[in-house]
């Protein structure tokens, strides 16, 4: 039996929800096992300094202490209600939020939830092994930090599927902790979760990019209808931007270490910059270009009858949806989406409803790029005269209109031979991989050390130092 | 009159109600000399039940067959003693026109389907009474007999033609009118006539049908009689029919006394059945109450009850409600089932009704709920049953949730267990349109499913053994009951109505077919197309311009 309030902190009123209850206490054990077997390597005993949320007060959402990652509290929070929420979009628009699953909507909303949720455990695995070749105490906290979210996150999909979509809800629960990323019998849904991330370059990579397609799906789903979902995922972003963070941070103190090596050897060509034990821009650029593309994919077709339906449904809106302004309903708008006709990529006017996917893609983009000036401000501030760009939206895709094309990363249309030919100077090779693997082959543990490939960040965790005992061992 | 139009008015008229009485119809005529009852159609030209059109020719519309209706049950219920049945005509050389035609052009489809239905049932409620009744029917056609005038006889065991030179069995509907016979004659042409069917083909494409020697050659009639005989052949043979027939000699009928109800906003109430309405969830919830006990039984206390025996007056009050909630309340598309009462009760009622076959008056009761169950399989609404602890699915009633396309039991973790018991009746005494009983029907006639079950028989099952025999489809505990509940019918009622009504059509009657249910399958499915279609519904379709002397314009493209 659980003590519920203690072991679970959350805002749903648990101790006096049968029905939760009941859910949780066979999943609960069952998430267990599945963390001690999937969660992070070897880590069951550490004490990590992780941030806990106990409550949704400005105070209670990032408590610190020292937790063996299996006690780890995961807990379960919503936005507060808000008593006059209404539906702010398509055919429902103007009626009060839903509060309960409308039971038309329940198998979509249904899919909806799982395959948010599936990605969350999904991550936590690919990132399995990195804890064993951290490159500082300080980034070891950080990647058990992003894992424990994940789950968190896990759980705060599961907790919907519990409350709001019983026994079938119950079954999907399970399914969620036996599916396992890259397995080829068993895989995950969503095909950039069954890639790997072999090393920290691309756990930093994958957090910039893949969790922030998470956050504009979750932004898009805050906007549900639904009022249980849109408060669950309203919480979930406030520990997602720490994720991002925790990438775009990491990057740049690659990119920043590598300039600083170049700058001090006077050294420029890949090779000579690999020699003293750092990461070539040119990798890092063909990282970026992999990550991106692979993350564009998962907002789905261009055109999508799915998003239109879920938008019209009012299950789904927009990224933003009551800061834009127009009829929220999109019955006659329009927008615009790429095609490849013969040797040429045209731009198309399609209804916006059934543009979604591409739309909420392009509001990532727009993000993205912000994120990649930044890191390039860095190369800039060296003086180093490297540019690091955004590949074409039709680089390497594999869902939408660009499938089966063959488009260079500055939107040339090519043939497959030609492409093919390019391929290992646009994406990371096994060299590349080997390569940035070979600088990580060990844990950097000591206090306040960091590995040679990466900088240090500017500053430590909660007003910490640096050379803080950010985990320990025992 | 546009659809819309016709819908309206049709939904502000005044609600059609199936219950009448002989002295209050306008036009059959029964009568009864010895052993042979004689319904004699004379259809009233003002009689419409509807505004807009005259009723000619002994053309019918609903009312008119709402009172073959009846008279159907008068004979079998307050006349024991009748053992065949004579349809005449009042008309001079004119038996029977079918469906008014001007009618079907000025209503909407779904009143046209729904009366066809109810046509068709009770058409097959004479072929039942003849296979389990001890009733013969006759079809003295002394002339013209076109469309449902002609499918009417087809219902009957023989059918005597004039052979006047002139008159003619006919089925015009597709060259007359574009669309095809609505009330099996098509099917009955074949499966029971067993017209060959190049004569079929060419009969069905006549408008001025096959009359004399040939109708009989073509086995479209079973005689052929000159005028002068005519009476007294059908007379003749009446008595014939009626010596076969197992029905007693010197029983005194039951007499149905007027069905009481209350109408009201939320619902119709009777004694044993109460329809609730949720409007905005566009269900009816149908409420079928047993005794709390059994106080009738002996066969003189039954037929003392008489109409009031509770399986009669239950099943009656289910039939009327039925018929009303199709007829009158379309926008409800989900049924919802539920029962109150005693198991117990139930369960001895159905033990007595099975022991007591061989009387006529059981028989008959037997044969109402039958009936009455078998019009809920080919209805076109979702139908759901709910069982809760309260509940009282045993035996008879436990044929409520098997016509159901869905059953949800609670499986209740604290106080009174809900529960549902079989009975023998559920083996086979209440079979469906295709001759199987749902159970049957359920396991695709398994022996080893309907032999364990049977050793059930009696026994109180828990919801999970409900669930295990495959009785209920789903049992969510106390904690998931009412949210699985309420999102069932909710998805439900948000679903096209339209494609729900043929999914519902397809999965109830898996496997067999018989006559009846390729009546209500094949050939409903194919008229209710047709009937949508332009060319017979559109501006030029040949249904539309039927009496206006425009000409009909076919799109001749073959679909």
């Amino acid at each position: 039996m659980i003590d519920y309030t203690e072991k679970i902190p959350n805002n749903v009123d648990l101790g006096r929800d049968r029905v939760l209850q009941r859910a949780l206490e066979h999943w609960q054990p069952a998430y267990l096992s599945w963390w001690y077997d999937m969660g992070p390597n070897e880590s069951h005993n550490f004490e990590v300094y992780l941030r806990t949320a106990t409550s949704v007060e400005p105070d209670g959402w990032a408590q610190f202490d020292y937790v063996r990652m299996p006690e780890y509290r995961w807990g379960i929070f919503l936005q507060p209600r808000d008593e006059k929420r209404q539906v702010n979009f398509g055919m429902h628009k103007g009626q009060p939020a839903w509060q309960d699953v409308p039971g038309e909507y329940r198998s979509i909303l249904r899919r909806i939830v799982v395959t948010q949720g599936d990605t969350e455990p999904a991550s936590v695995e690919q990132q399995k092994m990195l804890g064993l070749s951290c490159p500082s105490l300080y980034d070891l906290r950080n990647i058990f930090q992003v894992n424990v979210e994940e789950g968190r996150h896990l759980w705060a999909m599961v907790y919907l599927l519990h409350r709001y979509f019983g026994r079938d809800g119950r079954e999907e629960a399970e399914s969620l902790l036996a599916r396992r990323s890259g397995d080829t019998d068993n895989p995950r849904i969503l095909g950039a979760f069954n890639e790997p991330t072999p090393d920290w370059l691309a756990f930093y990579m994958f957090t910039f990019f893949t969790d922030r397609d998470g956050k504009f799906q979750l932004c898009a789903l805050a906007e549900s209808g639904f009022d249980p979902l849109a408060r669950t995922c309203r919480f979930m972003l406030t520990e997602e931007a720490h994720h991002m963070f925790v990438g775009e941070s990491g990057v740049s103190r690659i990119i920043q270490r590598t300039c600083e090596v170049m700058k001090q050897n006077k050294v420029d060509a890949p090779s000579d910059v690999r020699s003293l034990g750092v990461i070539d821009l040119q990798t890092i650029q063909r990282y970026l270009n992999f990550h991106y593309s692979v993350t564009l994919d998962l907002y789905g077709s261009d055109v999508s009858s799915n998003a239109a339906n879920y938008y019209t449904s009012g299950l789904k809106g927009r990224f933003r949806e009551t800061k834009l302004e127009d009829d929220h309903t999109l019955q006659e708008a329009v927008y615009p989406v790429s095609e490849v006709v013969g040797n040429k990529i045209n731009t198309k006017q399609v209804s916006a409803l059934t543009a979604l996917n591409e739309r909420l893609r392009d509001d990532y983009i727009e993000e993205i790029q912000a994120g990649v000036n930044r890191w390039q401000r860095v190369i800039d501030e060296a003086g180093i005269p490297f540019r690091l760009t955004l590949p074409h939206k039709g680089f390497h895709r594999e869902i939408g209109n660009f499938t089966g094309h063959f488009i260079s990363p500055d939107g040339q249309i090519l043939t497959e031979e030609q492409w093919k030919a390019h391929e290992f100077e646009w994406l990371p090779s096994p060299k590349d991989y080997a390569y940035v693997q070979s600088l990580m082959s060990g844990r950097v543990a000591e206090l306040g050390k960091f590995a040679n490939w990466i900088a240090p960040p500017v500053k430590g965790i909660n007003g910490k130092p640096l050379d803080f005992q950010y985990v320990r061992f025992n | 009159m546009d659809v819309a139009a016709t819908q309206e008015a049709q939904s502000t008229a005044a609600p059609i109600d199936f219950r009448t009485d002989p002295s209050r119809y306008k036009h059959w005529r029964l009568s009864f000399e010895g052993p042979v009852a004689t319904l004699t159609m004379d259809v009233a030209e003002e009689g419409g039940i509807r505004p807009g059109y005259k009723l000619k020719l002994n053309s019918y519309d609903l009312g008119v067959d709402i009172e073959l209706h009846d008279a159907l049950q008068r004979i079998r219920f307050e006349h024991p003693e009748i053992r065949s049945v004579v349809f005449a005509s009042a008309k001079n050389r004119i038996f029977c026109s079918g469906a008014n035609i001007y009618m079907l052009g000025l209503s909407s489809h779904a009143w046209k389907v729904n009366f066809c239905k109810f046509t068709n049932e009770t058409r097959n409620g004479i072929e039942d009474a003849s296979a389990h009744s001890g009733l013969k029917f006759l079809a003295a056609l002394n002339g013209t007999t076109a469309g449902g005038g002609y499918e009417l006889a087809l219902a009957c065991d023989e059918i005597i033609l004039i052979d006047d030179r002139s008159s003619a069995v006919s089925l015009p509907e597709l060259p007359l009118l574009g669309v095809l016979p609505g009330t099996g004659g098509l099917t009955r042409v074949t499966d029971k006539r067993k017209v060959r069917r190049d004569h079929a083909d060419i009969f069905c494409t006549n408008p001025d049908g096959v009359r004399g020697q040939r109708a009989k050659d073509w086995r479209l009639v079973d005689e052929i009689v000159k005028p002068q005989q005519f009476a007294e052949h059908i007379k003749q043979r009446a008595r014939q029919f009626a010596e076969q027939s197992d029905r007693p000699t010197d029983a005194k009928g039951v007499t149905l006394t007027p069905l009481e109800r209350t109408a009201d906003e939320s619902g119709i109430h009777y004694k044993f059945v109460d329809v609730q309405y949720n409007r905005e969830a566009r269900t009816a919830t149908i409420t079928v109450r047993a005794p709390e006990a059994v106080t009738d039984n002996t066969l003189e206390k039954v037929l003392a009850a008489g109409a009031n025996w509770w399986p009669l007056q239950m099943a009656r009050e289910l039939d009327d409600a039925i018929l009303t909630l199709r007829t009158s309340e379309l926008d409800l598309g989900l049924w919802i089932f539920k029962t109150t009462g005693n198991r117990d009760a139930v369960i001895a009622i159905d033990d007595f009704l099975l022991a007591h076959e061989d009387n006529w008056f059981v028989r008959e009761v037997l044969g109402m709920l039958r009936r009455t169950f078998a019009r809920i399989d080919v209805t076109s609404r979702s139908l759901f049953a709910i069982i809760e602890p309260n509940s009282c699915f045993a035996g008879s009633l436990l044929e409520l949730a098997l016509a159901a396309d869905r059953v949800y039991m609670r499986d209740a973790q604290e106080g009174e267990p809900a529960t549902v018991a079989l009975s023998k009746i559920n083996f086979g005494a209440l079979p469906m349109t295709n001759h199987l009983s749902r159970l049957e029907a359920r396991f695709y006639q398994s022996v080893d499913r309907i032999n364990s079950l049977r050793q059930q028989i009696g026994k109180q099952l828990s919801a999970k053994e409900a669930l295990d025999a495959g009785l209920v489809t789903s049992a969510p505990d106390d904690l998931d009951w009412e949210d699985e509940l309420r999102q069932a019918i909710e998805s439900r009622a948000a679903q096209s109505p339209d494609a729900l009504t043929g999914l519902e059509a397809n999965l109830r009657f898996g496997g067999t077919e018989t006559m009846e249910t390729r009546v209500f399958g094949r050939l409903s499915a194919w008229q209710n197309w047709i009937f949508i279609r332009p060319n017979a519904v559109g501006p030029n379709g040949a249904l539309k311009v039927y009496g206006t002397g425009a000409p009909v314009k076919f799109n001749w493209e073959r679909v």
